[in-house]
C-alpha cells in the first residue's frame, strides 16, 4: 500500500532520514522503533506531506505522492497523528472530531453523527461536549486518534499515540488499536512502548539516526543484537531514567 | 438555546428597523447609518479575523476600493450606481484575493500578515491620493440626482433600511457559514492551521475564500460610504482609521460570533457619541476612551459583548 | 545630472537619518525577537517621549542631550510597568491580543496627547540647532553627528548589555528557547518587561536626539515607526545587527530618492520595499533566524 524509496531529508548539515526504503503492506500492522531523534517524526513528516524530501520517492496505492501537498494526501487516504497533539483548542471534543469527518461529509448534520459515531470507537463519547483545552493527556491522545480517524483513512500513521499514559490507560488503548486495524484501516506507528509494539505489530522497521538498520517480526527484532545496541547506545539509558518529557 | 441563537438577531434587526418610526432626525439618522456601516465593514473583517484568525489591519484596502470603484464607476464612466456598487464589491474582492494570494502563498502568518496588509492599505492610501484618475487629494464627488435607481433617496429612512438590509443579510450568511463544511474548516484553520491541514483542510483555498468574502463584505460598506456622503479622498477611504474602527468593533462586540460586529459598532457609536457630548469640543477625548475600551474588552471580555452576554445567560439559568 | 557632491551629501545625511532610525528599530526587533509580538505602541511612545523632551526643554530649559540618561531610565521603567502590568496579564499568552493592547494603547497615548497639545507641530530653539562643520562641499549639521554618534553608541552599549550580563543572556536565552530558559530558572515575565523597557529606553534616547533637528505632534511616531517596520523586516525581524543595517540602508535611500522624487512617492518606495520583502524574504535580507 506504501512504498518508500530510498528517502532522505537534510535540515541544513544534519540528516535527518538517511536513504530509508520500507513497505507498509495493506491491512498490516507495522511498527516503526528506533531511539530519540533517530529520524521517525520527520520520516511520518514526509510520508504526510508536511516536508518534502531531499530525495526519493513515497508511493501510496501505486501512485507516487512524493510532491502531492498534505491536504491531498490526507483526502487520498493517508491520516497522521501529531506526536506532540495539536487539538483545535477553543472547540469542543466533537467539534474537533467533526472537522476530521467533514473531509467526506460536507453536511454539518452528517459530520456530527459521524463524529460520534468515531467517538465511540475510541473511547471518549463521555466527554462530547468537553472543550478539548481540558481533556487530559490521555484524553488528548485519543482526541489525535479520533479525529485522525474520522477522515476515513486507508492508511493512518501513529505517532507515539501511547506515550505519557500510564500502564492502565495503555491497556485500554491497546484494544482500540486492534479493532480499528480489524476494521480495515492499515496501520504505521512510532511507538517507544515495547510490550504495545511487540504484541501490536506485524512487522517492525528500526531507524538509528536516520539510518533504516533493521526489519523483521516483533520476535526477530527482538534478539536482533544491532537494534538492542542502538537502543543500549543513548535512548534506551536515558528513556529508563524518566529522561524524556514528550518523546 | 437553538432559539435563541436565532431569536437575538431578529430582535436586533427588528429593533434597528424600528427606529425611523419613531425619530426622523438626520443627526440620528446620520450617526444610524455610519453606525450600520461601519457594522458591515467589521462583519467582512470578522469572516477572515474573527473565523479565520488571519488578523487584517489593513481592511482600509478593501473598503477604499470598494468606495471608490462605486464612485469612479459612475463618475468616470456614467456606470448606474448600482451596478457600480456591485463593481465596486467586485473590484474588493479581486483586490483580496490577490492579496491574499500573494501573502498566504509566501506563508505569512500572525504578525507578518498583519503587517503586510497594513502596508498595502498605506500603498493604496499613497496611489489613490496621488493619481488624477482618482481625483487626486481633492477626492471625488458623486453628482447629487435624487432617484431609487440611482442609489440616491430623498428620505434617509430608505438608504438606512437599505444598509440594514444589507447588514441583515450578511448576519444571516455568517450565521450559516458557522454551521457549515466552509464554516469549520476556516475555524480549524484559526485554532490550529497543521492539524486542519493534516485532516485534509485545502488550508490556501478557504484562505482565499475567506479573505475574498471578507474583503466583498468591507468593500460594500465602503460603497455604501460614498453613495451616502456622495464624496471621498483617499485620507477617508484607505486612512488607517477605518481599519482599526472596522476592528474594534468587531471584537468588542465579540470577534468569531455573527452578531457581535453589529452590537460592537454600535457600541462604539453610541458610547463615542456619549463622550463627545461629555468632553465637548475637545478632540481626542473620546478616542481615548476607545483605546481604554478596546484593551479592557480584550483583557476581560473575551468574546466581546456578546460572550459577556451568553456567560451572564448560562449563568442566570443555574 | 546631480553632481556627485549632492549625491556623497544626500548619503551623508541619509546615514545620519538611518542611525536614529537604527534606533528606533532596535526597541521594536528587540521586542520581536524576545517576545515575538509586534508593539504597535512603539511610535505613541515614540511621540509621547519628544512630548516629554519638548516639555522638559520650554518649561525648565533642559537641553534634549543632557535628558538623555533621565529619559532612557524613566522610559525603560514605564516600559518595564507596561508589559509587566499591562500587557502581558491583558493577553492572557495570545499574541493576537497583544497587538490589540499595543494598539489600544496607542491610540490612548496618541489622542490623550491630540487632547493636551492639539494638532499643531511643534519645535524647540537649542542654541546649536543650525550650527554645522563645514566639509567643503556640503555641510553638516552638528546637532545630526551628535545623533548619529549617540545612537551607534547606544546600539552598541544594547549589543554589549546583550552579550555580556547576566541579563543580557537571560534575554537571549528566552528569545531562543522560551520553554528551555523557563526550565532553567530563568523569570521570563521579569526577562519580557526588561526587554519592553529597553524598548522603551531606545526610542526615549531616540526622541532626544531628535527633538532639536525635528517637530513633534500627536501622530509624529507613526511615520518613523512604519520606517521602523520596513527597517525591522528588510533586517530580518529579531536581528539587531540586520536592524542597524537595514536602518542605514534605508535612511540613504531615502535621503538619495529624495532628490529624484517627490515625498510621497518616496514613502510609497518604503512601502513596497516593506511589502516585496515580507513576501519574498521574509527572515529578512540578511537571512537572521526564521
Ligand atoms: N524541522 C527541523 N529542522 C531541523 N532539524 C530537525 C527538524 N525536525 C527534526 N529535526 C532533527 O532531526 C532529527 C530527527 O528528529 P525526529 O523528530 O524525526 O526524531 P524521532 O525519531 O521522532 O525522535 P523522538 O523519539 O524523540 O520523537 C533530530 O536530530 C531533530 O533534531
Ligand atoms: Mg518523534
Amino acid at each position: 500500500m506504501l512504498e518508500v524509496r530510498a528517502l532522505t531529508k537534510r535540515f541544513g548539515g544534519l540528516v535527518a532520514v538517511n536513504d530509508v526504503s520500507l513497505d507498509v503492506p495493506a491491512g498490516s500492522i507495522t511498527g516503526l522503533i528506533g531511539p530519540n531523534g533517530a529520524g521517525k517524526t520527520t520520516l511520518f513528516t514526509l510520508i504526510s506531506g508536511f516536508e518534502t524530501p531531499t530525495t526519493g520517492t513515497v508511493r501510496f496505492e501505486g501512485a507516487d505522492i512524493t510532491t502531492l501537498p498534505a491536504f491531498r494526501r490526507a483526502r487520498l487516504g493517508i491520516a497522521r497523528t501529531f506526536q506532540i497533539v495539536q487539538p483545535f483548542a477553543g472547540l469542543s471534543v466533537a467539534e474537533n472530531i467533526a472537522v476530521g469527518a467533514h473531509l467526506r461529509h460536507r453536511s454539518r448534520g452528517e459530520a456530527i453523527r459521524a463524529a460520534e459515531a468515531v467517538a465511540e470507537r475510541v473511547g471518549l463519547t463521555q466527554s462530547l461536549e468537553t472543550p478539548a483545552a481540558s481533556l487530559t493527556i490521555a484524553g488528548r491522545k485519543r482526541l489525535e486518534l479520533a479525529r485522525a480517524l474520522a477522515t476515513e483513512p486507508k492508511l493512518l500513521l501513529l505517532d507515539e499515540v501511547l506515550a505519557g499514559l500510564n500502564p492502565s490507560e495503555i491497556r485500554d488503548m491497546l484494544p482500540v488499536m486492534r479493532a480499528i486495524a480489524a476494521s480495515g484501516v492499515t496501520i504505521l506507528m512510532v511507538e517507544h512502548v515495547m510490550q504495545a509494539v511487540m504484541s501490536l505489530c506485524d512487522y517492525i522497521h528500526v531507524l538509528a539516526q536516520g539510518k533504516h538498520i533493521a526489519e523483521g517480526k516483533p520476535e526477530e527484532i527482538a534478539r536482533n543484537s544491532s537494534v538492542v545496541e542502538a537502543y543500549l547506545g543513548r535512548g534506551a539509558a536515558s528513556r529508563l531514567t524518566g529522561g524524556t518529557l514528550n518523546g | 438555546m437553538i432559539a435563541l441563537r436565532t431569536l437575538c438577531p431578529l430582535l436586533v434587526v427588528a429593533g434597528l428597523a424600528l427606529i425611523p418610526a419613531f425619530t426622523s432626525a438626520n443627526t440620528t439618522l446620520n450617526f444610524l447609518v455610519f453606525a450600520l456601516i461601519v457594522a458591515l465593514s467589521a462583519q467582512g473583517w470578522n469572516i477572515l479575523a474573527g473565523y479565520g484568525g488571519q488578523f487584517s489591519f489593513g481592511h482600509a484596502a478593501f473598503f477604499g476600493l470598494g468606495a471608490y470603484g462605486t464612485a469612479l464607476a459612475q463618475a468616470r464612466f456614467g456606470i448606474n450606481p448600482w451596478v457600480a456598487f456591485a463593481a465596486g464589491i467586485g473590484l474588493a474582492a479581486l483586490a483580496g484575493t490577490v492579496i491574499g494570494y500573494l501573502s498566504f502563498r509566501a506563508g505569512l502568518r500572525g504578525s507578518y500578515f498583519t503587517l503586510v496588509t497594513l502596508a498595502f492599505a498605506e500603498v493604496f492610501r499613497i496611489l489613490f491620493n496621488a493619481a488624477s484618475f482618482t481625483g487626486g487629494a481633492a477626492g471625488v464627488l458623486v453628482k447629487l440626482d435624487v432617484r431609487p435607481e440611482n442609489f440616491q433617496f430623498a428620505s434617509r429612512s430608505v438608504f438606512y433600511w437599505v444598509v440594514l438590509g444589507i447588514v441583515a443579510l450578511v448576519l444571516l450568511l455568517t450565521m450559516r457559514l458557522e454551521r457549515s463544511r466552509f464554516g469549520a474548516w476556516l475555524i480549524a484553520i484559526r485554532e490550529n492551521e497543521a492539524a486542519a491541514k493534516a485532516l485534509g483542510v485545502d488550508v490556501l483555498m478557504v484562505k482565499l475564500q475567506a479573505i475574498a468574502l471578507s474583503a466583498a463584505i468591507t468593500g460594500a460598506a465602503g460603497g455604501l460610504y460614498v453613495q451616502y456622503f456622495l464624496y471621498l479622498d483617499a485620507n477617508i477611504g484607505f486612512g488607517p482609521w477605518i481599519s482599526v474602527e472596522t476592528l474594534m468593533a468587531a471584537i468588542i462586540g465579540g470577534a468569531g460570533t455573527a452578531l457581535g460586529p453589529v452590537l460592537g459598532a454600535l457600541a462604539l457609536h453610541g458610547l463615542g457619541q456619549l463622550t463627545k457630548g461629555i468632553a465637548g469640543g475637545t478632540p481626542g477625548i473620546d478616542l481615548v476612551l476607545f483605546g481604554a475600551l478596546l484593551i479592557l474588552a480584550v483583557a476581560f471580555m473575551r468574546d466581546g459583548i456578546i460572550g459577556r452576554l451568553r456567560r451572564l445567560l448560562v449563568w442566570g439559568r443555574r | 545630472m546631480l553632481s556627485p557632491d549632492i549625491i556623497l551629501a544626500a548619503v551623508l545625511n541619509g546615514l545620519m537619518n538611518g542611525a536614529i532610525y537604527a534606533l528606533i528599530a532596535l526597541g521594536l526587533t528587540l521586542v520581536y525577537g524576545v517576545l515575538h509580538i509586534i508593539n504597535f505602541a512603539h511610535g505613541a511612545t515614540l511621540t509621547a517621549a519628544m512630548f516629554v523632551v519638548f516639555i522638559a526643554f520650554t518649561v525648565f530649559g533642559i537641553d534634549p542631550f543632557v535628558m538623555i540618561p533621565a529619559m532612557a531610565l524613566g522610559f525603560f521603567g514605564v516600559g518595564y510597568a507596561l508589559q509587566r502590568f499591562v500587557v502581558g496579564p491583558a493577553a492572557q499568552g495570545s499574541d493576537n491580543n497583544v497587538l490589540l493592547i499595543t494598539l489600544g494603547l496607542s491610540i490612548m497615548i496618541e489622542n490623550g496627547l491630540l487632547a493636551v497639545f492639539h494638532s499643531d507641530t511643534r519645535s524647540i530653539d537649542v542654541p546649536y540647532g543650525f550650527s554645522s562643520f563645514d566639509l567643503g562641499f556640503t555641510f553638516l549639521s552638528v546637532p545630526k553627528v551628535a545623533g548619529f554618534g549617540v545612537s551607534l553608541a547606544v546600539a552598541l552599549v544594547l549589543w554589549v548589555i546583550l552579550i555580556r550580563t547576566d541579563t543580557g543572556k537571560a534575554i537571549r536565552a528566552v528569545a531562543r528557547e522560551r520553554m528551555g530558559a523557563e526550565l532553567a530558572g530563568i523569570d521570563v515575565e521579569h526577562i519580557f518587561a526588561v526587554t519592553f523597557g529597553l524598548g522603551a529606553a531606545t526610542v526615549a534616547i531616540a526622541a532626544c536626539l531628535l527633538m532639536p533637528t525635528f517637530y513633534v505632534s500627536p501622530r509624529i511616531g507613526n511615520a518613523f515607526v512604519l520606517v521602523a517596520f520596513t527597517i525591522v523586516v528588510l533586517g530580518g525581524m529579531g536581528s539587531i545587527p540586520g536592524a542597524v543595517t537595514g536602518a542605514l540602508i534605508v535612511g540613504i535611500i531615502e535621503s538619495v530618492s529624495g532628490l529624484f522624487l517627490d515625498e510621497s512617492l518616496g514613502q510609497l518606495g518604503i512601502f513596497i520595499l516593506f511589502i516585496l520583502v515580507l513576501l519574498l524574504r521574509p527572515t529578512g535580507l540578511f537571512g537572521a533566524r526564521t
